[in-house]
């Protein structure tokens, strides 16, 4: 039996443990460990866990947390911010561990605020995640009451005060720079990079940003150490992935698998396809993931060996597309999303995913023209990485490109049929 | 006027932020809980409360989806429009909604009892189509399985 610490505490349908219980079931061991090393010590144990950051990116977490300038000539205070804004369509990892084991999360942000000698800790949360709220604040004033926040942490001197804000709505405030603005009062924009927010951040401060289930794989990586931790997962990919499955499948769901897990393997844990129903591909990572279609379920999913089959691991949640859906109105919902979603900043998103949308709609409506192929193959190039500030419209124009690869032949049916096949 | 308990609210989150801006999104939240939408004069409120200008934290207010600058209904129903909703069934959720409530999305019944909205990916893929009412969570919601499911959610929020 594989292990499964991130979700071995989680009990489905019944409320988080408690903090006694929370110990009792192995849980602060990784802090009380963090807080005997030095901070260094930390961040060099969770690199060399090739612990990689699971909000889509799949950075090596230990290096981030090496961009924050410690010592006593540099700025104060430092921020740490735990992102709980999970708003990529087709995910839904996040919320089991903010609901199942919140004290894990809190748990792991300790660690990292340690780690980087930060003062202040927000844990940034989307509005419609209530649950989730509800029982972050039972789970951070127990935390406090059990001295894991606030003064002298554990007897270590360490200090760390963990604020949760919640959120207003937005897609872009997941995306870190945008989240920084947001939490700063103001419209979620994205900011220009350099300088990246571990050397400034919220105003100006060192500020330290990770995904949830990052967060939540650190208390384990001190515990049980760097070496345990690379053996659960696949080269340089080290640990578990909560890996999910949503679409016409027989059983969607949520499972705790080691890194690596091929996408056949994934979609067997689902049970396969529904009667009658046939797998043409997936996005594998959420929304702004390429597709991988039948000849790629031998594809190992971690952050290596998905972008050689031409997409990205992402968050994890793999959407699967049917036979019976069609692969153009798919397209649409999705576009229509990073449309609305755009916030308006960089040019080549704002308007040009508002284009997409509108020819997709055409295409649908049976009112699509030839050209109108190349003036979104013409979009996935104006969309590209560099041409914007942030991931938002790269990510969105990444299902568009390999759709129109994958599945050239339904654009071309709706506009020699000047319909929709499929309705 | 903000009242006094709205602004011990709106207070109790100031320690949290080194500037007074800082605390703007929370602040249109807490009026929203208080009064079901941000009005003109709240806004004006709330910007003197905060040093801002009442245009200032308009740009901000209305960048924010879940910040209300227009009157909304006793509950409002946020029904999930994002990918993995869409293939299990929400246009036929939303249809069956639109219907039922007699609104278009984005709009507010008769009675004043609900306001229809499409929301992005409510993180409950595994059991779309989702949709939200009061902040409670409601899975599984295809009318083409169980037409009857959506209205006895629906009559729980009188």
């Amino acid at each position: 039996m594989a292990e499964t610490p991130l979700t071995a505490r989680i009990r489905p349908g019944a409320e988080p443990l408690d903090l006694a219980g929370y110990e009792r079931a192995g849980g602060l061991e990784g802090l009380h460990k963090a807080l005997q090393m030095t901070p260094a010590a930390v961040t060099a144990a969770v690199k060399d866990s090739t612990l990689r950051g699971r909000g889509g990116a799949g950075f090596l977490t230990g290096l981030k947390w090496s961009f924050v300038p410690t010592g006593p000539t540099t700025p104060r205070p430092r921020y740490l911010v735990a992102n709980a804004d999970e708003m990529e369509p087709g995910s839904f990892k996040d919320r089991l561990l903010l609901e199942g084991d919140p004290l894990q999360l809190i748990e792991g942000m300790v660690i990292a605020g340690y780690a980087v000698q930060a003062d202040v800790a927000f844990l940034f949360l989307r509005r419609e995640y209530t649950l989730a709220a509800e029982r972050l604040r039972r789970a951070i004033a127990q935390a406090y009451a059990g001295g894991l926040l606030g003064r002298d942490i554990l007897g270590s001197g360490y200090a760390l005060e963990l604020h949760l804000h919640v959120s207003a709505g937005r897609y872009m405030c997941g995306e870190e720079t945008g989240l920084l603005n947001s939490l700063e009062g103001r419209r979620a924009n994205p900011r220009t990079k350099p300088p990246f927010p571990p050397v400034a951040g919220l105003w100006g401060k060192p500020t330290l940003i990770n995904n949830v289930e990052t967060l939540c794989n650190v208390p384990h990586v001190l515990a049980r150490g760097a070496e345990w931790f690379r053996a659960l997962g696949s080269p340089r990919n080290g640990g578990t992935k909560l890996y999910g499955v949503s679409g016409k499948v027989k059983r969607p769901g949520l499972w705790e698998l080691p890194m690596g897990t091929t996408v056949g393997e994934l979609l067997d844990r689902a049970g396969g396809m529904r009667d009658g129903l046939r797998f043409r591909g997936c996005l594998p990572g959420g929304a702004s993931t390429d597709f991988l279609t039948d000849a790629h379920l031998g594809v190992h999913l971690d952050f290596d060996e998905v972008p050689k089959a031409g997409s990205r691991l992402g968050t994890g949640t793999m959407i699967v597309l049917d036979d019976r859906t069609c692969p153009v109105g798919m397209l649409e919902n999705l576009e229509h999303f990073f449309a609305q979603e755009s916030c308006g900043l960089c040019t080549p998103c704002w308007s040009g995913l508002h284009w997409c949308e509108r020819i997709l709609t055409a295409l649908e409506a049976g009112e699509g023209r030839p050209q109108d192929l190349q003036v979104l193959e013409f979009q996935t190039r104006f969309n590209a990485p560099g041409h914007t500030f942030c991931a938002l419209a790269p990510g969105a124009v990444e299902p568009l490109q390999s759709a129109l690869k994958y599945y050239r032949d339904d654009f071309e049916r709706h506009i020699r049929e000047r319909r929709c096949p499929w309705r | 006027m903000l009242t006094s308990e709205e602004r011990a609210e709106i207070e109790a989150e100031a320690g949290h932020y080194p500037t007074r801006k800082a605390l703007c999104i929370e602040a249109l939240e807490v009026v929203q809980r208080h009064r079901g939408w941000v009005s003109d004069d709240a806004l004006r409120d709330v910007a003197a409360l905060l040093g801002m200008t009442p245009d200032e934290l308009d740009g901000v207010a209305t960048f924010y989806n879940l910040v209300f600058r227009k009157p909304v209904g006793r509950h409002v129903a946020l029904f999930c429009d994002s990918v993995s909703c869409w293939i299990m069934g929400a246009n036929r959720l939303r249809e069956h909604l639109c219907q039922r409530l007699g609104v278009a999305p984005g709009g507010t019944t008769s009675d004043g009892r609900f306001t229809l909205l499409p929301v992005v990916c409510l993180g409950a893929c595994d059991h779309a189509p989702a949709m939200m009412v009061d902040g409670d969570l409601h899975l599984d919601l295809d009318p083409a399985v169980d037409p009857a499911k959506v209205d006895a959610i629906l009559e729980r929020y009188p």
